[in-house]
């Protein structure tokens, strides 16, 4: 048996979705377009089998965007490669029921088996909301089914109906009677809406107070961006202060790891391998997964809590200053974690033009897989000091890189703005600000699994087959017998590394960066990794331990300063260009986002060299 | 009932009760009514007349709704978070003038 959820935006459908299918969930995307596709499977008191797929939210199915078209087209049976469901569960947010209502009748149309699902029913219950359940299925037409998704047993009455359902002989196919519709059957449908609504639902309930209290200080216009101001810090901080335990920890087990691989093999080829190539270079990927499990939950927690649509109503017109649109900030967001997640989410944004802006700068977004690089290289070079009491000058130095990030990329939106799109109608914002919820342990907890799970199996394959090669290019050719400089100034990464070396000189980087900047093309973390593994080779074994303290005694701290503001900058990432190239359908935006970040990436590195260096830094 | 308000009050959406319409876009935070017509012609918005009515709707801006202008944004008290009914929904100034209240 199939199922689709369908609801509008905020109705709790994921939440439904992880109470249902709990963690056996694949996360896809629809063939040929960037649409997230989330499957699970769960089986019914009955021992039914059940597949049940989390569609995109919409309003209508009018399908004004790409994921609202996959909605539609799902329940219609019009998807390629797509089973057409037995049942569309309608999922709505009880204490918020009018839209929905409005979106039960339109889905009517389809004449497709529908159930419509109360979710939230403990919050509306407690708010003063009291549903005529009978008697709305009745008008309706529609079997109506009341859930609380968070509550252990609060989907019993979902799953016992489902199996009601689907022992039921199937009903002759009806025909589809759905078309999009006019402004006047919209009208329509919304007075229909809120006839049954009056009728069925006692009304008028108590606003949810603690929402008004709340967004009384949070969308207040002053107090309002402090408090933005103040999440994003601390989340920084959080993600270079409280990562540092279970860093250590896991870099530990990794060098005792590779001692142990080092003791037990002979000298020779497959000890190095092992140890230089596969041990200390995916382990110091590895090393990063706290930091990465802490901005993702931070971005969850905000997600659930219902923040985000209030930090886009709040950044909507200083954005606009910029030339974007305020839907952007979660796109933007998201782009802390991870570029690619980001620019596939600026789908939310319909206007061809802002949506572009978007893509182009939500690289310059400071995302997770440059945590790696810049914690290295702070660690190794900036004091672990206490600064005014209580900041931590490392923490500073990591919230000035992000920060450098952020503004250069309103400094590009406003350039893109001004030199291409400077007189047009701006996008219109229009968002439902949802009452605020408390995130719950479980759905976090899905979340962040899902993405460690995806980061782990990039370290597994990505990383590791870029180690392997990385190792393979440091160790080969061998150095001639009686050689007496180190084994890797023979090697074929040297010679690449030599060869592009006049390239980078001028921003203070030497031949074993430039071989690191290489595969860190694959994703931007693998240039750590292979500095390990250069230095690693060039060192002997003894090096292999601390690529910082190396570090430290290799390079200037003019050198230190440009790498960061390079990685601030460069296009140093080949999964990002292929999204970009595949979202904006053309090969010239992945041209223009290239050419331009890398022209202020060498921009930028050669004014930070060469200033720290007539600074006395060189 | 004075006959000449009993016949305005009859007309429904198009006719002016006790307060005259004004748009939802020039109301200050705090104002409280009752939208009484859709107008997205004449609006410099991004989007066709039709596209915009359509959305609005969808969000539940229809005729007979009650609205409340809850909060502003910092620059040029833009933009606004109205309450439609039990629901709270951002949007800028420039497309709620297409939303005639009284």
């Amino acid at each position: 048996m199939h199922l689709a959820l369908v609801g509008t935006p905020n109705s709790g459908k994921t939440s439904l979705f992880n109470a249902l299918t709990g963690s056996r969930q694949k996360v896809a995307n629809y063939p040929g377009v960037t649409v997230e596709r989330k499957e699970g499977s769960f089986v019914t008191p009955l021992g039914r089998q059940v597949s049940v797929v989390d569609l995109p939210g919409t309003y209508s199915l009018r399908g004004r965007s790409p994921d609202e078209e996959i909605t539609r087209d799902i329940v219609l049976g019009r998807a390629p490669g797509e089973a057409l469901p037995d049942l569309v569960l309608c999922v709505a947010d009880s204490t918020n029921l009018r839209l929905t209502i409005r979106l039960v009748l339109e889905l009517k149309r389809t004449a497709r088996p529908l159930m419509l699902v109360l979710n939230m029913f403990d919050i509306a219950t407690r708010r003063g909301v009291t549903v005529d359940v009978a008697a709305l299925s009745e008008a309706l037409g529609i079997p109506v089914v009341t859930s609380i998704a968070v509550r252990k047993g609060g989907t019993a009455d979902l799953l016992r109906r489902t199996d009601e359902i689907a022992a039921q002989a199937p009903v002759a196919a009806q025909q589809n009677l759905w078309q999009p519709l006019t402004v006047a059957e919209l009208r329509a449908t919304q007075r229909e809406a809120d006839r049954i609504i009056a009728a069925n639902i006692s009304l008028p309930m108590r606003p949810d107070t603690w929402t008004a209290r709340i967004d009384a200080v949070v969308l207040h216009p002053v107090a309002g961006l402090a408090i933005l101001a103040l999440i994003l810090f601390v989340m920084f901080q959080a993600v270079f202060a409280w990562a540092q335990p279970l860093m250590e920890l896991l870099s530990s087990a990794f060098t005792a790891l590779g001692q142990m691989v080092h003791d037990t093999l002979p000298a020779g080829l497959l000890q190095s391998f092992l140890q230089n190539g596969v041990i200390s270079g995916v382990g110091s990927v590895i090393v990063f997964l706290p930091q990465i499990v802490i901005i993702f939950l931070f971005i969850l927690l905000l997600e659930d809590f219902g923040y985000m649509a209030r930090a886009a109503f709040l950044m909507d017109r200083i954005m606009g200053g910029a030339g974007l649109h305020g839907r952007a900030f979660i796109p933007l967001l998201s782009s802390f974690a991870c570029a690619i997640p980001g620019i596939m989410a600026t789908r939310v944004i319909d206007n061809r033009r802002d949506r572009l802006t978007t893509i182009l700068i939500a690289p310059l977004m400071t995302c997770s897989a440059r945590i790696p690089v810049y914690t290295l290289i702070i660690s190794a070079f900036i004091p672990d000091e206490q600064i005014w009491g209580w900041f931590n000058l490392r923490g500073l130095v990591m919230f000035g890189l992000y920060a450098a990030g952020i503004a250069s990329a309103l400094g590009v939106s406003f350039l893109i703005k001004f030199l291409m799109w400077r007189d047009y109608a701006p996008a219109p914002f229009m968002l439902e600000l949802p009452d605020y919820k408390l995130p719950r342990a479980r759905s976090i907890a899905i979340g962040v699994y899902t993405r460690a799970k995806m980061f782990l199996q990039r370290a597994g394959t990505t990383i590791f087959s870029m180690m392997v090669l990385i190792w393979f290019l440091a160790s080969f050719p061998l150095a001639p017998a009686g050689a007496q400089d180190p084994a890797i100034n023979y090697s074929f990464a040297a010679v690449i590394g030599k060869a592009l070396e006049p390239l980078l000189a001028p921003l203070g980087f030497n031949w074993q960066i430039a071989v690191a900047l290489i595969p860190g093309m694959a994703a931007r973390e693998v240039a750590v990794a292979a500095l390990g593994t250069v230095y690693a080779i060039e060192g002997g074994k003894e090096a292999a331990e601390q690529i910082g303290q190396m570090l430290a005694t290799k390079w200037s701290l003019a050198t230190a300063l440009s790498l960061l503001a390079w990685y601030i900058f460069a296009p140093q990432c080949a999964s990002t260009l292929a999204v970009i190239r595949r979202e904006t359908g053309s090969w010239k935006w992945m041209a223009i986002t290239f050419a331009y970040m890398f022209a202020l990436a060498y921009a930028a590195s050669l004014a930070t060299y060469n200033i720290a260096r007539a600074l006395g830094a060189g | 009932m004075d006959p000449q308000l009993k016949r305005q009050t009859m007309h429904g959406a198009n006719s002016n009760d006790t307060r005259p319409q004004t748009p939802l876009g020039l109301a200050k935070r705090g104002f409280r009514g009752v939208i009484k017509h859709l107008s997205t012609h004449d609006l410099s918005s991004a989007l066709s007349a039709t596209e915009l009515e359509s959305r609005l709707i969808e969000l539940g801006f229809v005729e007979g709704a009650n609205v409340e202008i809850l909060h502003e944004g910092i620059v040029g008290r833009d933009p606004i978070a109205v309450r439609v009914e039990n629901v709270t929904i951002a949007v800028r100034r420039r497309e709620a003038m297409a939303i005639l209240v009284a």
